[in-house]
């Protein structure tokens, strides 16, 4: 029987049915400290240390603040220190602040060769949908599911529906794999993939390199899918090859995870077709994902939405984005760029942000930041001279964490700031209390920071 | 883990769909180590702006994808701390539903009509053995795993039932699948 991806995995885990052994958990300092204190309540052991691996990233300030004991903020720095002596005391290996390895768990899965294809890999993390373009099997955990995995090594699951979508034809030019997903989630909503495991197929993901697969499986949550995959290939094995966590035999290993793909003639429980090489460059007006709008459009107006809950909810979002209907996307102007997060502050995107500033200066009018997603990112970000580049134009350059993708270090909005940004949520106050947010590409976000207002990237050069 | 049999009593409506778990519990409370003192801080920036009003009681109606957004756990303990055993919606995304059923806190999807006729009664009875809403008027009934009923039901630790099959695990991993994938702690 040809099967798909997602079965091959998981039929390779099934302990019993429902029941799944988890390959890597990766753990992080906010959803982890009740997990670790259940642990410790009922005397358990964490059972496989060495499927585990434990960074600092959500709390961590990215001012060059060198270790957990000198962050200024009282409770991350709890938070923080907390992670460190649980990580000790159950034998965790942990990335902490000041680490040259350190930075957002879903970053450095993958640059450290730990995701690899045929896996299964959770964390308390919705964005771990992330290392599913490695094909592997990769999803978000409640707090309760981290001390579950941290106890049993297995998590009990339904099995899910399983979705592909097809991309006919390839991006045009300066349209990018944030473009391609923005444009997926603004098609089918955002519960369009709902109860979903989603396989991203067709050429235009075939052309894509690693680090752009990346962020299209990244954003898979926004569109409600449980978890985003792409097909393994030669592109996914020269990014891996010479990574330190990769198999000692890593021919051999390739061998297998060519065995990975869906097979032809298996059966999706659902399959769309989506035209990519219609897919412009996009930028989301409202305060959900599928709030989004080619670049050069505009504003769209909420009397022409479906239902009356859509007129509803665009209303409200209008109104707390400080937007009016029909205005176009090209001349609304943020006070904040902000280059960074999972979905986007990989070497790749940070070599396509400095290569878009041609020696021009961000606007008067605008404060820039870049915010590397790893410290070994920021690293090879320095020898490669980017940071000049960024600080020369007149871009902040930062310390590597989720910084303002959620604000819950000092990086953040202030009531009211607009901020063109290349992270993957929108929502209201996601940024800081009253921020607003516009998701857009790397290049999209560096041209927003030198002109002052959005432009279509296109007709920009 | 509380069990669950009826959920009875007055009904909070907050009319709104894509409800994401930013908004349930801002980030600023997440940096609690504790899993408790976050009934408080629900729905904080909604209410502090004056927004939204809410009364805890037993029973929330809300939009459709309910629980979107970040996978915070903290969500549900804000939802189960400041009041409310249950929650009734359209659609629930996917992590926040099972994050429900992990802590003993009842997630019912009904369709929008049955939700509204909910709210419009403004009393409610969910009877989980019978998978039904009541309220003056109607009732609908509603679909759950068999599974996470019987755990809700009887109050079951689900790292307590995974542990029963231990010997699995153990077998499991000394077959090909438990040499899978990186060793973590061969990096350093
Ligand atoms: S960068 Fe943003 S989305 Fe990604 S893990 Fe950090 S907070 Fe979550």
């Amino acid at each position: 029987m040809p099967k798909t991806m997602f079965e091959k995995i998981w039929e390779a885990h099934e302990v019993r049915d429902e029941l799944i052994y988890i390959d890597l958990h990766l753990v992080h300092e906010v959803t982890s400290p009740q997990a670790f204190e259940g642990l410790r309540m009922t005397g358990r052991k964490l059972r496989r240390p060495d499927k585990t691996i434990a960074t600092a990233d959500h709390n961590v300030p990215t001012d060059g603040t060198p270790t957990a004991r000198l962050i200024a903020d009282t409770l991350s720095r709890k938070q923080v220190e907390t992670l460190e002596k649980n990580a000790a005391d159950f034998g965790v290996p942990v990335y902490s602040l000041g680490s040259a390895t350190q930075g957002i768990v879903h970053v450095i899965g993958p640059e450290l060769g730990l995701t690899q294809p045929g896996m299964t890999i959770v964390c308390g993390d919705s964005h771990t949908s992330t290392h599913g373009a490695f094909g592997a099997l990769a999803f978000g955990i409640g707090t309760s599911e981290v001390e579950h995995v941290m106890a049993t090594q297995t998590l009990v699951q339904r099995r899910p529906k399983t979705m592909r979508i097809n991309y006919r034809g390839t991006l045009g030019d300066g349209v990018t794999s944030k473009d391609l997903i923005l444009a997926t989630i603004g098609e089918l909503g955002t519960g369009g993939m709902s109860g979903y495991v989603v396989e991203y197929a067709g050429e235009a993901i075939r052309n894509l390199t690693m680090e752009q697969r990346l962020t299209v499986c990244n954003m898979t949550i926004e569109g409600g899918g449980r978890a985003g995959m792409i097909a393994p290939d030669e592109t996914t094995y020269e990014y891996m090859r010479d990574r330190p966590g990769v198999p000692d035999d890593f021919e051999a290993a390739v061998e297998g995870w060519k065995q990975l793909p869906t097979d032809d003639g298996a059966v999706f429980d659902h399959e769309i077709e989506i035209d990519a090489s219609a897919i412009s460059p996009m930028v989301t007006w409202g305060t959900t994902p599928g709030m989004v709008v080619q670049a050069g459009g505009r504003v769209p107006d909420p009397a022409d939405m479906g239902t009356p809950a859509q007129r509803e909810s665009a209303e409200r979002a209008l109104q707390y984005m400080g937007l009016e209907a029909g205005t176009p996307i090209e001349e609304i102007r943020p006070e904040r760029v902000f280059i960074g997060s999972c979905t986007n502050s990989r070497i790749s995107d940070l070599r396509e942000a400095a290569g878009a500033i041609k020696g021009r200066k961000v606007a008067e009018s605008i404060r820039a930041m870049v915010v590397p997603g790893s410290s070994l990112v920021k690293a090879q970000a320095e020898e490669e001279g980017l940071d000049r580049i960024f600080e020369e134009a007149g871009f902040e350059w930062r310390g590597a964490g989720c910084s303002m993708c959620l604000g819950m270090n000092p990086d953040i909005l202030i009531e009211g700031e607009r901020c063109a940004s290349t992270s993957n949520r929108n929502f209201e106050g996601r940024q800081g209390k009253g921020g607003r947010t516009h998701l857009v590409s790397p290049t999209m976000a560096t041209a927003a920071a030198i002109e002052g207002h959005f432009v279509d990237i296109r007709n920009w050069n | 883990m509380e069990a669950i049999d009826i959920i009875e009593g007055p009904v909070t409506l907050l009319d709104r769909s894509d409800v994401d778990t930013d908004q349930i519990i801002p980030k600023q409370f997440l940096k609690r180590v504790e899993r408790t003192g976050f009934g408080e801080f629900l729905f904080y920036d909604w209410i502090r702006d004056g927004e939204i009003e809410l009364e805890p009681n037993p029973i929330l109606v809300s939009g459709r994808n309910f629980g979107s957004g970040s996978s915070r756990e903290h969500a549900v303990w804000a939802l189960d701390q400041f009041g409310f055993q249950a929650v009734v919606a359209p659609s629930f995304s996917d992590i926040f539903f099972s994050n429900c059923t992990k802590n003993g806190f009842l997630p019912v999807a009904l369709d929008e009509e049955d939700c509204q006729a909910l709210a419009t009664a403004g009393r409610g009875r969910i009877d989980l053995e019978s998978q039904t809403v009541s309220w003056e008027g109607g009732e609908a009934s509603f679909e759950i795993d068999p599974e996470i009923k019987r755990r809700l039901l009887g109050g079951l630790d689900d790292i307590a039932l995974t542990l029963q099959s231990e010997d699995e695990i153990t077998a499991f991993e000394s077959g090909p699948g438990g040499s899978y994938g990186p060793v973590t702690t061969a990096l350093d």
